[in-house]
Formats: structure tokens, C-alpha cells, sequence
């Protein structure tokens, strides 16, 4: 057991030095930091000042070998827009990736699972076959329109949801949440929605394909026999046994959704970390590019580690198998 | 499924609950597509950046709305003798924290401009002399006479010596800093606002300064200010009522804007000037199928480009109007002889006929290098050119690529590796003489900044010659009669083909009234807002 899970922590470093090599040599593409850094008028003699104060004329092998001396530190060098640490940015901009992250699976979930479990239990319905259709929307319509969409319905037409923002905010401590203002609450349904509207559908098709195999099984018929309520049998028995498979999944893609809110957050302007790295790729900032490389798979590896790690503790057959198969 | 319907109608009742909160009046909400990066005023030379600091920050000279040169916090200024400028201070002006302002803060802030870290070191040459004279009068002396010294001043904003030593903010952050100065998150201007917070790329609130020296010709009280990146959301922030003011709005939403009830697009000419250059340096062009010789040195070549270049349907299809095609490598409003220049005529037969005499009655290859994220419809001007210039021949091969990496390689830093490219130039001291000296000079001398620029390296000593006479003349009327002789040399040699002065196109509520400045420099001081 203690050697499966050294193995994996092992590979799991392994993957983010990769991560650091791909992300480091591709920024050696993204062009010229010091044009986005200096004016265009700015006399060649200044810009090479810049370029060595930076020390962005040293070998490559050297920059890198800096960078993760850095990184392993948690310094993350200074964003060159800002003119401030990188860490001290995306620790600003944490909170509110974070809130939406969560809001939206919060989302996802509680309505993925309520349709999915309807549209299995009542099949042939117009409302099943209407949840059916929104899932479809949500898997093929991309993000950024279904958010454009939303804007221009809620906020241009109706004039109800603000188009953009976080609304008010309430600082706890470092901290900042919009969960306790009015304004922010509002500002919170579009982003969610959108950003939680392809893991809904993902998970509303898997509780409804589920849901159908569960009540197939020989325990439900048997269920049924001991006469216990449809209500009991569904959400006693078959939903239950549902979970297990959506909770790994939508564990698995919380990852995810914190990566994929670079486009809603640019679509909304939520101050989050998206949108830092969007207008970092911009303006080629790599100092941000970097950090927020490295932090998305730090989270992607951190999930898979903890999941791996919990079902070898969960199921024992993985335990037997472990030592021959990885 | 009561648990379903229930949320959902809480969901509904929730949004019908919610409606809109009114703005307070007098409070103005602004998005940018650009954020407000640092509060120090010369750490980043960027019009974006000088009109919000604009509003805290004053410089010796300010310019009114049609960009005249008016004094600011320099009361009157004359020059005894043409190398010699005395500045009389204005008295009375305190700084927001309450210091006064004096001649002292003057000598601080040139040197602070001056110092390494500053990326505004152009506005005042390293060879000049500040002195004190008394408290409120300044004299700069020059090794030799400038008759533009001050002309990009309105933005030199001038700082407080006390609290940039108290707070350890004499040098500007430098590049490689690893934490930002006091500068560049707080300001201690002083001027008509008052920040009173900030968070980069979020939001910035400036408030009206109770003791500003001057009258507020606004009346605003408050300014909101939130990048907002995305196009889209900017302008439906727009229409929907929750900023007041967004700049810019894109060029295919200006009819949407114009027709929405609450707001409207005021358009006018900017003062850059978008314009293709070729390679007329290089004995062999680097992207071109022509070997052992540079076509573009054949000045009947150049003219053939320029005339098979329709700029009339570049300005009605891919501009939708908002353009101002233009003779000049500089915008009318900044050249007071432009009227007597003309385009000269889309001629694609004539084109045809000067590439064969030119001896290419083929036509050749060469790549394009374009930028497209830069300019207004950047990519698109440029494949309506390569479209053109196929129609006599010349197959261009289109590289419109994101300004970071356009930038990269045609610049000097990159080598000036083009053989064919479109730029934009705006001059940062509102005057000919940065045009001619900066992206038409020779780039021969490694040791003067001539030329630095000027990507394609148009060369004529001759030309040379006049821009370092119109440097040192002081005769308005002399001076202009040399800048239309420079031009007429560069027009002569075909040196570039000047396309447009692209349009301004801010969006702004009906309740707001906001004066628009060539020079796209939004400001706020001017703006007043109906109930």
C-alpha cells in the first residue's frame, strides 16, 4: 500500500515536470515579452536594459533550471503587467475562480441529478423528452455562446442579471466572497450557469443511463416483491447506487471546471484566475502563464492521486492487483 | 418531482426579485478593453494608461479638446532665448495629501522621468538642464533650441517630491522588481480626482478631489472604472444600462449601439496613421521568390503598389466608413499644410504598366507581415491589399499573426525581419518631426536613434537633412515649409504607401455628455451626467 502510494506521488511529480518542460519551451514562442512591456517608440539601447534586467538574454537551460528553483518555493517571479508577484496575484484572483468553480457544480449536480433521475423514471414524458433536448444543447453549444446568449436574454432584454462582475464582495480575511451580497448573488447565476451547464448534462445523461440499469437489476425486482414503496425502491435503492459512479465523475471534473472557466470568465469578466491568464497570454506575460500552468495541473494531478489513492482503499481487488499491474 | 419545481420557482421568483439598482447620478461607469496597469505614472507609456492618470496626475502643460497646448500647472512659460524655457509655476496647488507644489517637485520629476526605470525617458532629452530659479519659476536649459520641448508635457505628469521619499517611490518600479513600489499602487497627484481604490485588472473608484486648484468644467462626483476584455460583454454592458461610457466599440456593433435606445457611438478620426512599408534595405529580399535582387529598391515598383491600391474600398468594405484614407504619414490634424497634399489615384493599369517596365511583368511573391490584434481590422485591411495587388500580378503571401509575435520579428530587437508589412504609428509628441525622424529616417548610424522604427529602412540623406533643420527651427511658418519639403521627398520616392487615420468609436449613454479628443485619450473632467 505504502509503496502504490509513493509510486503514484512519484509519477505525480513526474507528470508536473513534464508539464514544466512543455510550459516553459512553449512560452519560448508566445514572442516578446519587452514589446508588451515598453512603449513602441522606446529606443533599442532601454529595451536591451530591460531584456537583461530580466534576464531574458540568459541561455535557455539557465532561465529554467531559475524557474523551477523558483517554482518549488512558490515563487512565481513578478506578472511583467502588473509589476507585482505572480503568487500574490493568483492568490487574489483564487477566491473567485474558486466560488464559481463550486457554484457552478453545485449546479451541475443538484440539476443534473433531479433531471437525470426524472427523465429515467418518467421516459416517455414531454418533460423527459425536453431535459433530453437541453442536454443536447449543453453538450454542443460552446461556452462562450451559451454565455453570450445568456447576456444578451438576462441582462440586455430583460435587464435582470448584471452582464459582467462579481458584484459586491465581502472580504474574509484574504478571502473574497460574493455569496453574502445581493449584487454579488446575482452576479453569481449567469457565470455558474454557464460554466456548470456541459458537466449538468454530463451528468444528467450518466444518472439517467445509470438509473435505467439499476432498475433492471434483481435487487429492485426483488425490492419491488418485498412490496416496499416506488418511492422507497427509487430513491432508497436505485438512486443511492446511482451516486457512486456521478460522484467520482464530477470529482474528476471539478478539475476540470476550474480550467475551463478561462472562457467564462472572459465571456463575464469575473475577476478570477482565467481571466488573469487570458489577459497574461495577451499581453505575454509569462511569469502568470507559467504559475498558472503549473498550479491547473498541480489540481489535475492532486485529484487523480487522491482518487487513485481512495480506491485502493475502497475497493480491495485494486489492492491485490496493484503490485503485478501498474 | 416537488423538489425540482421548487427550486425552480424559487430560481424564478429569485431573478423577478431582482431587479436593477439605480446609479447614483453623477457617478460615471467606464469600460475599457485595456486594464489600468500601474498607478505610476512613468512606469508605462500608453494612451490608455495616461487618460486615467490623466484624472489625478497633471503635467506642466495640459491640452484642450481639440489638443491645443494650455497651461496646467505651469501658469505661462516663454523661451528669453531659444535654448533657454522659463516655466512660471502656478502657486496655490496642492498635491492631494495636501503638500504644496513648488518648483522643487518640477526638478524631481525630471529626474525621475529621466531615471532608468522610467519608460517615459523620450519626453525629456538626458542633455537638459533643470534649474531652479525661485519657488515658482523653472528654467530648462537646452544644448540646442527645441521648438517642441514641451509638446508631449500633457502627459510628463509631475509628482510629489516629499511623499515619493517618504514612501520610498524616487525611482520608478524597475522591471525586474519583485514587489511593486508604493508608486504604482497609490497616486498623490493633482488633479481634478482622487483614487480611492484600486485593484489592478478588477476595478478602480476615483472621486472628485474637494480641493482641486482649478473649476471642474463636469460634474461628476465619482468614476467607476472595469476593464472589461471581451467585446461582446462590453458593449451588452453598454446597452443594458450598467456602464455609462465603453471604449472602444467594435466596428460591427456601432450600428447596434447607434439604434438601442439609451446610448450612441461618437465616432470621429483618430490621429494614427495605419501604412504598409516595404523592404528597401536588403540586397535580396528575406521572404520573396525574385533571388539576387531587392524589387521594392525600384522606385517604379513602390509606385505600382501604391497605385494598385484602392483605398476608397478598403474605407467603404472593410472600414464600413470609419476611416479617413490619408496623403500623409501623419493625421491632418496634426500638420497644419496637410490640405495641400492629395492621394494620388488608384491607377491598377498604370500599376500593371510601371511592374512591367519595372521588368516584373509577372509579378512576383513576397510575404506580408501583418498584425491582428492591433489595429482596427487589421488582418482584413491587409487581405483586401493582397487581393488588390493580386489583380496586377503580385502574389502576396499573408502572415497576420498577434501583435506579440508580429511585433517580435519586425521590430529592431527582431531584426527588422519583413520584406512587406502594415503599421501604425501615432506620434507621441503630436509633431511631424517624430514621423520624419523615428519611421522615415536612415537607421545607418547604429549609434543615434534615428530611423529605430522604421521597419522597412527608407533611406535619403537629403530627406535627413531637413528633418534636423526642422528640429532646431523655431519659426512656426519656416518650420512647416520644411516638413511639407521632407514630405514631398518621401512621397517623390514612394517611400511608404500611408493608407488611413483609422476612426474612434467610443460608446456612451444618452445621460452623458463627453467630449472626444482626436488623440482617443477619454476624459472624464470634461463629462457631465444628466440626472
Amino acid at each position: 500500500m505504502l509503496a502504490f502510494t509513493l509510486r503514484r506521488a512519484v509519477q505525480a511529480i513526474g507528470v508536473m515536470f513534464a508539464v514544466g518542460i512543455i510550459a516553459f519551451s512553449m512560452f519560448r514562442f508566445a514572442g516578446d515579452p519587452i514589446n508588451q512591456i515598453v512603449s513602441l517608440d522606446t529606443p533599442a539601447a532601454e529595451r536591451a536594459a530591460v531584456r537583461k534586467s530580466l534576464g531574458l538574454d540568459d541561455p535557455v537551460p539557465v532561465q529554467f533550471v531559475r524557474y523551477f528553483a523558483d517554482a518549488a518555493q512558490f515563487k512565481f517571479g513578478v506578472s511583467y503587467q502588473f509589476r507585482q508577484p505572480v503568487s500574490t496575484l493568483l492568490m487574489e484572483r483564487m477566491p473567485a475562480t474558486l466560488e464559481l468553480a463550486i457554484c457552478a457544480t453545485v449546479f451541475a449536480m443538484v440539476s443534473g441529478i433531479l433531471m437525470g433521475v426524472y427523465s429515467a423514471l418518467r421516459r416517455d414524458t414531454l418533460l423527459a423528452k425536453l431535459f433530453q433536448a437541453v442536454s443536447l444543447i449543453g453538450i454542443s453549444l460552446p461556452t462562450f455562446l451559451i454565455g453570450i446568449l445568456l447576456i444578451y436574454l438576462f441582462a440586455v432584454t430583460l435587464g435582470w442579471l448584471p452582464s459582467f462582475g462579481r458584484g459586491e464582495v465581502v472580504k474574509l480575511g484574504w478571502w473574497t466572497t460574493g455569496l453574502l451580497t445581493l449584487s454579488g448573488l446575482k452576479a453569481l447565476i449567469m457565470p455558474s450557469i454557464t460554466l456548470g451547464l456541459f458537466q449538468m448534462t454530463l451528468i444528467m445523461r450518466l444518472v439517467r443511463a445509470e438509473m435505467l440499469e439499476v432498475l433492471r437489476t434483481d435487487y429492485i425486482r426483488f425490492a419491488r416483491a418485498r412490496g416496499l414503496t416506488t418511492r422507497a425502491i427509487h430513491f432508497g435503492h436505485a438512486l443511492k447506487n446511482t451516486l457512486i459512479p456521478v460522484i467520482t465523475v464530477a470529482g474528476l471534473q471539478f478539475g476540470s471546471v476550474i480550467a475551463f472557466s478561462i472562457i467564462t470568465e472572459t465571456v463575464f469578466q469575473w475577476p478570477g484566475m482565467g481571466l488573469l491568464f487570458v489577459q497574461a497570454v495577451q499581453n505575454v506575460d509569462i511569469p502568470i502563464m507559467a504559475a498558472y500552468l503549473l498550479m491547473v495541473s498541480l489540481i489535475f494531478v492532486t485529484i487523480n492521486l487522491v482518487v487513485d489513492i481512495l480506491y485502493t482503499v475502497v475497493d480491495p481487488r485494486l489492492r491485490a492487483t496493484v503490485g503485478r499491474a501498474t | 418531482m416537488s423538489v425540482g419545481r421548487t427550486l425552480f420557482a424559487a430560481t424564478l421568483a429569485g431573478m423577478l426579485a431582482l431587479t436593477m439598482s439605480p446609479a447614483s447620478s453623477q457617478t460615471l461607469r467606464y469600460a475599457n478593453q485595456g486594464d489600468l496597469k500601474s498607478l505610476d505614472p512613468y512606469s508605462l507609456n500608453e494612451s490608455t494608461t495616461h487618460a486615467h492618470l490623466g484624472h489625478v496626475y497633471q503635467g506642466l502643460t495640459a491640452r484642450d479638446k481639440d489638443l491645443k497646448i494650455i497651461p496646467a500647472l505651469a501658469e505661462s512659460w516663454e523661451t528669453p532665448e531659444p535654448t533657454r524655457w522659463r516655466f512660471h509655476l502656478r502657486k496655490g496647488v496642492k498635491f492631494h495629501n495636501g503638500d504644496p507644489f513648488t518648483a522643487d517637485d518640477v526638478l524631481f520629476s525630471a529626474d525621475r522621468v529621466r531615471n532608468k526605470n522610467s519608460n517615459m525617458q523620450t519626453r525629456l532629452a538626458p542633455n537638459v538642464k533643470v534649474v531652479k530659479v525661485d519657488d515658482y519659476t523653472v528654467d530648462f536649459v537646452l544644448p540646442s533650441p527645441n521648438p517642441i520641448l514641451h509638446s508631449a508635457w500633457d502627459v510628463w505628469y509631475i509628482m510629489d517630491k516629499k511623499w515619493a521619499e517618504e514612501n520610498k517611490a524616487v525611482e520608478p518600479t524597475p522591471v525586474s522588481a519583485t514587489s511593486p513600489s508604493y508608486a504604482s499602487l497609490h497616486e498623490n497627484g493633482t488633479g481634478p480626482f482622487i483614487i480611492e481604490s484600486h485593484q489592478p485588472g478588477v476595478k478602480t473608484v476615483f472621486k472628485a478631489n474637494p480641493n482641486y486648484w482649478g473649476k471642474m468644467e463636469g460634474n461628476l462626483k465619482e468614476i467607476i472604472f472595469t476593464p472589461i476584455a471581451s467585446d461582446a460583454t462590453r458593449v451588452a454592458a453598454l446597452l443594458s444600462g450598467e456602464v455609462d461610457v465603453i471604449e472602444p466599440v467594435p466596428i460591427q456593433d456601432i450600428s447596434r449601439v447607434d439604434a438601442s435606445p439609451n446610448a450612441q457611438v461618437l465616432k470621429a478620426p483618430e490621429l494614427r496613421t495605419i501604412f504598409i512599408g516595404f523592404d528597401t534595405v536588403r540586397d535580396e529580399l528575406l521572404y520573396s521568390n525574385i533571388k539576387g535582387k531587392n524589387p521594392f529598391k525600384d522606385v517604379k515598383v513602390r509606385e505600382a503598389f501604391y497605385k494598385a491600391i484602392d483605398i476608397e474600398l478598403i474605407k467603404t468594405r472593410v472600414m464600413r466608413g470609419l476611416s479617413t484614407p490619408s496623403a500623409l504619414m501623419i493625421a491632418p490634424e496634426l500638420f497644419a499644410l496637410s490640405k495641400e497634399f492629395t492621394r494620388p489615384k488608384f491607377d491598377p493599369d498604370g500599376a500593371k504598366k510601371l511592374l512591367t517596365e519595372a521588368g516584373y511583368p509577372d509579378g512576383f511573391e513576397v510575404t506580408m507581415d501583418c498584425p491582428n490584434d492591433r489595429y482596427v481590422n487589421d488582418a482584413a485591411i491587409c487581405q483586401a491589399v493582397v487581393g488588390m495587388l493580386a489583380r496586377i500580378g503580385v502574389k502576396i503571401n499573408l502572415l497576420a499573426q498577434p501583435k506579440a509575435q508580429y511585433f517580435a520579428k519586425v521590430l529592431k530587437q527582431g531584426g527588422y525581419q519583413t520584406s512587406f508589412f502594415m503599421l501604425g504609428w501615432t506620434p507621441s509628441t503630436m509633431d511631424s518631426h517624430n514621423v520624419l525622424n523615428d519611421i522615415m529616417g536612415c537607421r545607418d548610424d547604429a549609434k543615434s536613434s534615428r530611423g529605430e522604427a522604421n521597419l522597412g529602412g527608407y533611406c535619403n540623406k537629403e530627406f535627413d537633412a531637413i528633418t534636423d533643420k526642422v528640429l532646431v527651427e523655431t519659426d512656426t511658418a519656416k518650420r512647416n515649409q520644411l516638413i511639407k519639403q521632407a514630405y514631398e521627398i518621401s512621397i517623390k520616392d514612394w517611400a511608404y504607401i500611408p493608407l488611413h487615420q483609422q476612426a474612434l468609436a467610443w460608446g456612451v449613454s444618452k445621460k452623458v455628455n463627453l467630449p472626444q479628443r482626436a488623440d482617443n485619450l477619454v476624459m472624464f473632467h470634461w463629462a457631465t451626467k444628466k440626472e
